[in-house]
């Protein structure tokens, strides 16, 4: 019996539970099981490694893994949950650079080998090697875009940089530039692979590769971008695992990469847009200001909006990324406790691109204790919106915008929105008087039934709370 | 033979994660990234020779920090996921927790 015939067999059992792991998880009452579960098959996966026979000394793998340990635990015991996007790209970046870590290795491994197979005169096989660097290298330059794409994704989410579109002239000839001269080195590379320079320089373009994709890519497009990265991650897995010849690499770097296919697919889709849409909106024209709607907003004070919620019998409520930003989950779960203990229903409506992350709402509604059963997709609000007395927009704005209907023209024209226009009082909790992320103005706040109240969203509501209080 | 047999592998995962991914609720998309994001650590196993293998000074440095940073997104991808999926109650349980 050898070792690599077990440590085959685990991986097997591994991969079995990663997607039993993923089964479960589609459903909510499963689903933390499901993560168990995946958890034990990385496990055995990595512990089932440690009897590889090229393994010869233990003493750097543990104090990596001691180091990697800590640093991850902390990560995921202190994040808030309003900055979960953030981590999520974190991650994201860094298991990117273990990858490239992973190919680089796996390159020069291939190099030392062919310098020795050229010292014993060895000629055969040579194609095959050619292929094997090619896969390296893609490992490498996938890490790499990984990477540094996830590192401004997190800067851009944390608030660390700028969160709108970076562009300057230019910017997609330098793109063309970079990928051709990817290429032309990556070619060099197969025919030199002891040149520790090419990969040098491979490392170097595909990080700026990385950075330049993701820099022209606003703030509301940030749950596309994530969702891509995270499936750049798990292609880079598998491009890792292929290079070094490992199954559950492969399986399981797919599992992801197909994972954030899908999510990326769902959130164009919310968006009515294509990726590519997406990934150059950076370049498009800026907005057309003659399509500005003018009118009169109406602001209501947050005593009289308790008049109104007071008598209401259902109520929705429409959280987006202003939200997460006043933290305003709580109060929110307060009001929705006040409401139904007053004998009113309330209902949360979820577009799936609120928020800067797929789920990222409905993320923040769980920690407030908020039941899932509450939490509404867009289609099932959108079909009975004329039976809610009011409807609550707090921190959201392209994701109830009428304009996505009614204005041809509108850069989010066509987007699927959570009509709220329809209920009978719409209230929008809202900072300032100005446009939204996408710069749009949104003609839902001069609606005959629409009532301003400014503030900060956590403010407004716990003013609201209080007049229940004194009721 | 050995391309094809990996070929061969990846198309069925490819089929395989597409089909299981699909039926995630929309809800639990935040838990499903993260968690697939601790998967994608798996690049850990791959690091792990590399840092321990005998292949000279450059290759333990460059594996030894594949494994940190795997590591960490394994740990903290699970560990993150974990907590956040322990969040996500039905109105009942948290009603039968509160009289327990």
């Amino acid at each position: 019996m050898n070792s690599a015939i077990l440590i085959n067999a685990t991986y097997i059992v591994s991969a079995c539970l990663f997607i039993l792991g993923l089964k479960l998880l589609s459903h909510p009452s499963t689903s933390r099981k499901g993560n168990t579960v995946s958890a034990i098959g990385m496990f055995l996966a990595v512990v089932i490694t440690l009897l590889d026979k090229d393994i010869i000394s233990y003493h750097w793998i543990i104090t990596g893994i001691a180091i990697g340990g800590v640093i991850g635990a902390i990560f995921a015991k202190k994040v808030e949950m309003t900055s979960m996007p953030e981590l999520v790209s974190l991650f994201n970046g860094f298991g990117g650079l273990a990858s490239l870590a992973v190919g680089w290795i796996s390159v020069l491994t291939l190099a030392n080998q062919s310098v020795s197979e050229l010292a014993r005169g060895v000629v055969e096989g040579s194609s095959n090697q050619g292929l094997s660097l090619t896969i390296s290298n893609l490992s490498i330059i996938i890490g790499g875009i990984t990477f540094s794409g996830s590192v401004i994704a997190w800067g851009k989410l944390s608030g660390k940089m700028t969160s709108g579109a970076i562009t300057f002239a230019g910017q997609r000839w330098v793109n063309i530039a970079l990928i051709l001269a990817l290429v032309a080195v990556s070619y060099q590379l197969t025919q030199t692979p002891d040149n520790a320079n090419l990969i040098y320089s491979i490392i170097v373009l595909s990080v700026v590769l990385g950075v330049l994709s993701v820099i022209p890519i606003g703030g509301a497009d940030m749950p596309v971008v994530i969702s891509l990265l995270n499936s750049y991650s798990g292609i880079a897995a598998t491009a890792a695992g292929f290079a070094i010849g490992n199954n559950i690499l492969i399986v399981a770097g797919l599992l992801v990469g197909a994972s954030g296919i899908i999510l990326t697919n769902i959130m164009c889709k919310a968006m009515n847009r294509s990726l590519v849409n997406v990934l150059l909106s950076g370049f498009s024209k800026p907005i057309d200001t003659s399509m500005k709607v003018e009118g009169e907003l109406k602001a209501l004070s947050p005593e009289d909006a308790f008049y109104v919620l007071e008598a209401a019998q259902s109520v929705l409520v429409v959280p987006g990324y202003g939200m997460a930003v006043a933290q305003a989950q709580h109060a929110v779960k307060e009001l929705q406790e006040l409401i139904e203990s007053n004998g009113g229903e309330v209902v949360y409506g979820i577009h799936p691109v609120a928020g800067r992350m797929p789920g990222h709402m409905n993320v923040l509604l769980a920690e407030a204790d908020v039941s899932y059963d509450l939490l509404l997709e867009m289609d099932a609000v959108n079909q009975r919106m004329e039976t809610f007395d009011v409807a609550i927009v707090i921190g959201a704005n392209d994701v109830v915008n009428p304009a996505a209907k009614e204005m041809k023209g509108s850069p989010i024209y066509g987007m699927p929105v959570i009509e709220v226009e329809r209920a009978r009082t719409v209230f929008v909790l809202k900072r300032t008087a100005n446009a939204g992320f996408a710069g749009v103005d949104n003609p839902l706040f001069f609606k005959d039934n629409t009532r301003m109240i400014y503030g900060d969203a956590k403010d407004t509501l716990n003013s609201v709370i209080r007049e229940f209080g004194d009721d | 033979m050995e391309t094809i047999y990996l070929l061969f592998i990846t198309v069925l995962a490819a089929f395989l994660g597409f089909e299981l991914i699909r039926k995630v609720p929309a809800t639990l998309h935040t838990p499903l990234m993260s968690g697939a994001n601790a998967i994608s650590g798996i690049t850990l196993v791959g690091a792990l020779v590399a840092a321990g293998g005998e292949d000279g000074t450059l290759t333990t440095i460059i594996g030894t920090v594949a494994v940190v940073l795997a590591t960490v997104n394994v740990v903290g991808g699970y560990m993150v996921t974990d907590r956040m999926l322990a969040m996500f109650k039905k109105k009942a349980e948290k009603k039968s927790a509160k009289d327990a």
